[in-house]
């Protein structure tokens, strides 16, 4: 089992690289750079800069430089927030993200996978019909449409929330954001549980369960849901990483200092050194909640093996 | 489900795959209900905007963010507005104004000499037109002016500057729909064509070019489009194929491992035994097969294209003015949301509505494709 972990950590380091190079290149052929705004810098004033932030050096020289401090856990500075290091925005923003990600993550889980077992036992009656249409809508309307329009019920109209803002993390101001993120994925979730728990229920190991005489719930919960959780692991997997790592429209629509707002404007800016670690930081976390996943597979179903 | 064949019975028309899946198709009223919809949507926005009796980049300056109504615009208290507007504008001092026999009659001083041009002030506001010189006291001091009032029918309100939402709506829907099209288009193609490559070639070949997925898929997906939207500029087709160039990771996949199993099939292999060449066995049994999950996959990839244009067009990366999208459209919704809510819920039910109706579509295709099911 350790083998098999630290294995599949080591496979994850090339991928890692690749990613890295591909990042880097990508974001350094395209036109522009971090100092040419609009209004235009003074030239000396801007190669001065350049040659602090080593950006006059040769490209290869610079992808070096850069693997060197990322090894030595340094993303270095921000360039278009110059008083901040990329570390830094990482560590005042990501708790928050964090937090927000993993309510609406177990929020989603649980209360998806719920709905889609309980569609799955009352099949084709008015619950499973109730449930796929709550997941349909809500795997079907995107965020921007959601979150805007539940400020506009909730809060502008009947003011139970505040619009938007962090307040310190106080809980009034989580719910929006959180549900807004919840949502889909619960969607989603419900659907999935619901397909593979119906598959499950079919299966023959069910049949001699209930034929020996076993409880309903012991039937369900012990042993049918064993078989149906496979898909809703492989899917939680990316969903977690994607989710903790933060949502652009959920984080810029209700005003939340996370880390998912940073990388729309990082790209448009050329802020080299943010992207890149905004790019380092959802690798890690797929590739993190993969490993994830690949174990908890092989917990779930025994005819996994690591090898 | 089929009744148990009788050998007696006289041989009956074999029905198709398609044949099959159409008549399963029809039965699934919410897939035909969508179905019609989605062409009632698409030719109410291909056709619509030559009916609304606006532009879409007309400006009505004296109407910004009036409330969808049925009745016509201006309202009477509007005029009053509308009059004070229009005379402080001519700089004349306004004396009074009154409706008569359908026709607006306003008076105005002045301590200077009041130039006839005057009425020019007056039809410059989109409250009024036909602005004559009724009556002109003496000392040409006071002047009456005789105007009509122009109606106008905002039957879904005006946004910001004063255009009218339904032609705009209609227009972004044009975009939207368009774009969803075009750029699932070009992904189905892309995909197509690298999975069925990947999965015929087999092989090392096969392992490289699933690789090159697998790292494109590892790379954040917004980071991708926006490079792309980065090189390419905010050109309006060439975001079409940033979006579709984006999308086509699935689609490789799906046709890849559905290419891998249909060559192992007993059919395949019949057809090799025969001596059916390469191309024969390709078009003969592999696409044909093929068709169903692209195609399904297909009306599923389309409501994500749109959602992935609104996306991008809502962080101000997409279209841009004065050509629309639903994305635009929401998310300058969502900046006026406080002082006019139709400005977003109208948008927001179109594009809703619409992506309802494609996966509902989609589903269905699906039920009536697989041949799981049967």
């Amino acid at each position: 089992m350790l083998r098999y972990v630290l294995r599949r950590f080591l496979t994850a380091i090339p991928t890692l690289f690749v990613i890295v190079t591909i990042a880097f290149f990508l974001m350094r052929v395209a036109p522009g750079g971090p100092f040419n705004q609009e209004k235009g810098l003074n030239p000396v004033i801007k190669a001065n800069l350049e040659r602090i932030f080593h950006l006059d050096e040769p490209l290869w020289r610079q992808y070096v430089h850069y693997l060197q401090n990322l090894l030595r856990g340094d993303f270095g500075p921000s360039y278009n927030l110059p008083d901040f290091t990329v570390a830094e925005l990482f560590k005042s923003g990501l708790p928050v993200s964090l937090q927000l990600g993993a309510m609406a993550l177990t929020l989603a889980l649980v209360i998806g996978s719920a709905l889609g077992i309980w569609a799955a036992l009352r099949q084709n009656r008015l619950t499973d019909y109730a449930v796929v249409a709550v997941a349909t809508v809500g795997s079907t309307i995107p965020t921007f449409v959601i979150a805007p329009l539940f400020q506009l019920f909730f809060a502008l109209t009947l003011h139970w929330f505040p619009v938007g803002g962090w307040g310190g993390g106080a809980f009034i101001n989580k719910v929006g954001p959180v549900l807004t993120l919840t949502l889909p994925q619960l969607a989603i979730v419900a659907r999935l549980m619901r397909g593979s728990m119906i598959e499950s229920l079919h299966a023959h190991h069910i049949r001699t369960a209930r034929a020996l005489g076993l409880s309903d719930y012991s039937v369900v919960i012990r042993h049918a849901l064993r078989g149906a959780l496979l898909p809703i692991v492989s899917y939680a997997g990316p969903a977690a990483a994607a989710l903790l790592t933060g949502s652009v429209i959920v984080e810029t629509i209700f005003s939340i200092p996370g880390v998912g707002r940073y990388f729309v404007e990082a790209a448009l800016n050329r802020d080299y050194t943010l992207v890149m670690g905004t790019v380092v930081l959802i690798a890690i976390f797929t590739v993190l909640f993969n490993l994830i996943v690949d174990i908890l597979y092989a917990v779930i179903d025994p005819r996994v093996r690591y090898d | 489900m089929t009744d148990v064949p009788v050998i007696t019975a006289p041989a009956e028309k074999g029905r198709s795959l398609w044949a099959d899946a159409w008549g399963r198709l029809k039965a699934n009223r919410a897939a035909l209900w969508s179905a019609y919809y989605l062409v009632f949507m698409a030719l109410l926005c291909v056709f619509g905007p030559w009916f609304t009796p606006h532009q879409f980049t007309t400006i009505y300056q004296d109407y910004n963010r009036v409330p969808p109504s049925l009745s016509a615009y201006p309202r009477p208290d509007m005029i009053d507005l509308a009059v004070k507007d229009a005379v402080q504008r001519a700089r004349v001092q306004l004396a009074g104004w009154e409706e008569k026999d359908g026709k607006i009659f306003i008076t105005i001083t002045s301590a200077k000499p009041i130039d006839e041009r005057m009425t020019r002030y007056i039809d410059r506001s989109s409250v009024f037109e036909e602005t004559q010189v009724a009556e002109k006291s003496s000392d040409g001091l006071k002047l009456v002016m005789s105007t009509s009032v122009e109606r106008q029918y905002f039957f879904f309100g005006t946004d910001n500057s004063g255009r009218d939402m339904l032609t705009r709506t209609l227009m972004a829907g044009r975009v939207s729909l368009a774009i969803g099209l075009l750029a699932g288009l070009v992904a189905v193609v892309i995909g197509v064509l690298y999975g069925a490559s990947a999965g015929f070639i087999g092989g090392k070949t096969d392992e490289i070019m699933m690789r090159i997925v697998d790292v494109l898929y590892a790379l954040p997906f917004i980071f991708f489009v926006i490079m792309l939207v980065v090189f390419f500029g905010r050109n309006f087709v060439l975001m079409f194929l940033a979006v579709g160039a984006v999308l086509w990771l699935d689609m490789a996949r799906i046709v890849r491992g559905q290419a891998l199993s249909i060559k192992r099939q007993e059919y395949v292999q019949a057809a090799e035994a025969l001596g059916v060449n390469r191309w024969g066995i390709l078009l003969r049994h592999i696409v044909p097969n093929l068709l169903g999950p692209v195609v399904i996959y297909m009306t599923l990839l389309v409501p994500q294209v749109i959602i992935l244009e609104s996306f991008l067009s809502y962080l101000g990366l997409g279209v841009q003015e004065p050509m629309s999208s639903w994305g635009v459209m929401i998310s300058q919704g969502a900046k006026n949301m406080p002082f006019a809510n139709w400005l977003i819920i109208i948008p927001s039910f179109f594009l809703t509505t619409t992506l309802f109706a494609l996966n509902f579509i989609g589903d269905g295709l699906r039920d009536a494709l697989d041949p799981k099911d049967r």
